[in-house]
């Protein structure tokens, strides 16, 4: 694209607290049209908060909010007609059948989708006529998805998208959300699935105890976590402890059975190679692990240390 | 600063809603406890009633009517007791207890929707189990219908509304659905003896008759029986029965909260 549209979601210093303490605190991030943005976290960081706010279910204490230049709280009416949304909890009627919950939401709004490849897609065409109450955890959470994309959204918020689903549904449903951001939907994301966020995600945010701690890329993020790569080697000679602790990015040092395993950035792999070429030490069994997305969500939210 | 332009989405934000009044007619067709209390409690009372021999001799201390013709107009309250006060507001604290208000709040339909549709069934309901009590009076007992049509009809309607207010009043202070149950249960009680089940206003002492009449369904019980004797329903009774629908409908508005 040529152009720079302005972001469809805005959240410039978000703060929100209840009982005099701050959950989410001065969270800021925009999210592009057609973009899936995601949200890690570890429980109880906020993501909820933040993401609830975005839909005007709850209203910020301070901050500035827009979706689509529209203000959730104030233009409340407005906001719900291009925005769906998937809850982390909510129910409907327990006596309402799966098929009578497509048709409500569907007529909640202008120009929605045909419910039935939906429930298609989300493995429901075996339940329509099945009570809500009478569903599995992981049927109920399909049907919410199927609810958030009905109305035809602009933006669909999905908070915990695939908590409770077996395997084949959360493959399911990451094709799903791929086709519906490639119709040109934009994508709000809660996720603890390092796998969802590194497959969906073109942004995320790290979020920790109300702020945000990093926000990038996938590879990105796991760029920047200090200690994501693991060196691991059995030298031919001992080597110098103090000449290893120089190494850069290196995050940590641990010795074992002539083992030899070093924690750091990418920076320290060939760093420790140039160094054990200059001693004309052998590294038998030389391992390098890639850093995954999950060691940079540990060493972001400081959650590593304990 | 060039945001993007929302769709201008037309916003059904109507206090009612065709699909929400389908969707929750059917919930209601579903609800045993609700039909039972509403449409089958003041008729199967009325059928026991008419059936004791007594209950259908004339009574000096009634003014020259029988029993069972005063039980017609309370078994009518009845209804409306089950469907206002036992039946609607559990319905609705539930609905907002496990968020189904607020997950319907993200769309574009207000959850004002729901009490707008759970009221006007909940009415429908009531007035058709007054019909239901009037028909099986009048075919199995022989009981008058109401000679003065207009003025039942607006006592009828002034009691289905006081009913309905205070059920969405009680809705709107209880937080769950336990609370709301047990509100119910302390005003079904006095409502009702208000109503005259034990007691029909016309044959209690006059200075509880004359505390009862300020009452919501002793006001109603006094001006549908005077209507259904052919009279038009004494003023004070019909603003009783006003000040009340007015003042429970505005107490209800006032505090009723989605979440
Ligand atoms: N309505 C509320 N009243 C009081 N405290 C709240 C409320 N909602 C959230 N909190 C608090 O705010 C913090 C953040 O909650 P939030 O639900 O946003 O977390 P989260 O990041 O979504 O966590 P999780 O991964 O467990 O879903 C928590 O400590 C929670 O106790
Ligand atoms: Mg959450």
């Amino acid at each position: 694209m040529t152009t720079t549209p302005a972001p469809l979601i805005e959240v410039a210093g978000l703060r929100k607290s209840y009982a005099g303490r701050a959950v989410v605190d001065d969270v800021s991030f925009t999210v592009d049209e057609g973009e899936i943005f995601g949200i890690l976290g570890p429980n109880g960081a906020g993501k909820t908060t933040t993401v609830e706010c975005v839909e005007g279910l709850r209203t910020p204490d301070a901050g500035r909010i827009r979706v689509a230049g529209l203000d959730p709280v104030r233009d409340h009416a407005q906001v719900t007609g291009l925005l769906g949304a998937q809850l982390q909890e909510s129910e409907i009627q327990p006596k309402l059948t799966v098929r009578e919950a497509l048709e409500l939401y569907a007529s909640f709004y202008p120009d929605p989708l045909d419910w039935r490849p939906l429930a298609g897609r989300l493995r429901l065409e075996e339940k329509l006529g099945t009570r809500f109450a009478k569903l599995s955890g992981g049927q109920k959470q399909r049907l919410f998805i199927a609810l958030a994309l009905v109305g035809n959204p602009r933006v669909v918020v999905l908070d915990e998208l695939t908590t409770g689903l077996d395997p084949r549904a959360r493959r399911d449903t990451w094709q799903l959300i791929e086709d519906v951001r490639d119709r040109g939907v934009t994508v709000l994301l809660v996720t603890h699935f390092m796998e969802e966020a590194q497959r969906l995600c073109d942004r995320i945010a790290v979020i920790d105890k109300g702020r945000v701690a990093a926000l990038d890329t996938p590879s990105g993020l796991i760029r920047q976590a200090a200690g994501a790569t693991v060196i691991s080697f059995t030298p031919s000679a001992p080597l110098d402890d103090q000449e290893l602790a120089a190494l850069p990015g290196l995050a940590s040092t641990a010795h074992k059975d002539g083992r030899v395993t070093l924690t750091g950035g990418d920076e320290t792999v060939n760093a420790v190679l140039t160094l054990l070429a200059r001693h004309h030490i052998t590294a038998h069994q030389l391992r390098v692990s890639d850093a995954t997305l999950d060691d940079a969500f540990l060493d972001l939210t400081g959650a590593g240390q304990s | 600063m060039s945001t993007a332009t929302a769709t201008s989405a037309t916003t059904p934000s109507a206090p009612v809603n065709r699909a929400v009044l389908k969707a929750e007619f059917t919930l209601f067709r579903r609800e045993a406890g609700s039909l039972i209390g509403i449409l089958l409690f003041p008729v199967l009372l009325l059928v026991i009633l008419g059936s004791i021999p007594s209950f259908r001799e004339t009574d000096a201390g009634l003014g020259g009517i029988r029993l069972v013709d005063a039980y017609v107009p309370v078994t009518v309250l009845l209804g409306m007791i089950a469907g206002g006060i036992q039946s609607m507001p559990p319905i609705i604290t539930g609905y907002r207890e496990r968020g189904i208000l607020r997950r319907m709040s993200t769309t574009p339909v207000r959850p004002a929707a729901v009490l707008g549709a759970q009221m006007g069934i909940h009415g429908v309901a009531v007035l058709v189990s007054v019909a239901v009590c009037l028909a099986v009076g009048r075919i199995a007992f022989d009981v008058a219908l109401p000679r003065q049509i207009a003025g039942y009809l607006l006592a009828l309607l002034l009691s289905v509304v006081v009913a309905l207010a205070l059920g969405a009043l009680i809705a709107s202070r209880a937080r769950t659905t336990k609370i709301s149950n047990a509100i119910g249960s302390v005003v079904f009680f006095p409502a009702m003896f208000c109503a005259g089940v034990w007691l029909p206003v016309q044959a209690m002492p006059d200075a509880l008759a004359h505390i009862v009449e300020l009452t919501p369904f002793g006001a109603a019980a006094q001006a549908l029986n005077q209507a259904a004797a052919g009279d038009w329903p004494a003023w004070s009774h019909l603003v009783v029965l006003a000040v009340w629908a007015v003042a429970l409908t505005g107490a209800a508005a006032r505090w009723f909260r989605w979440e």
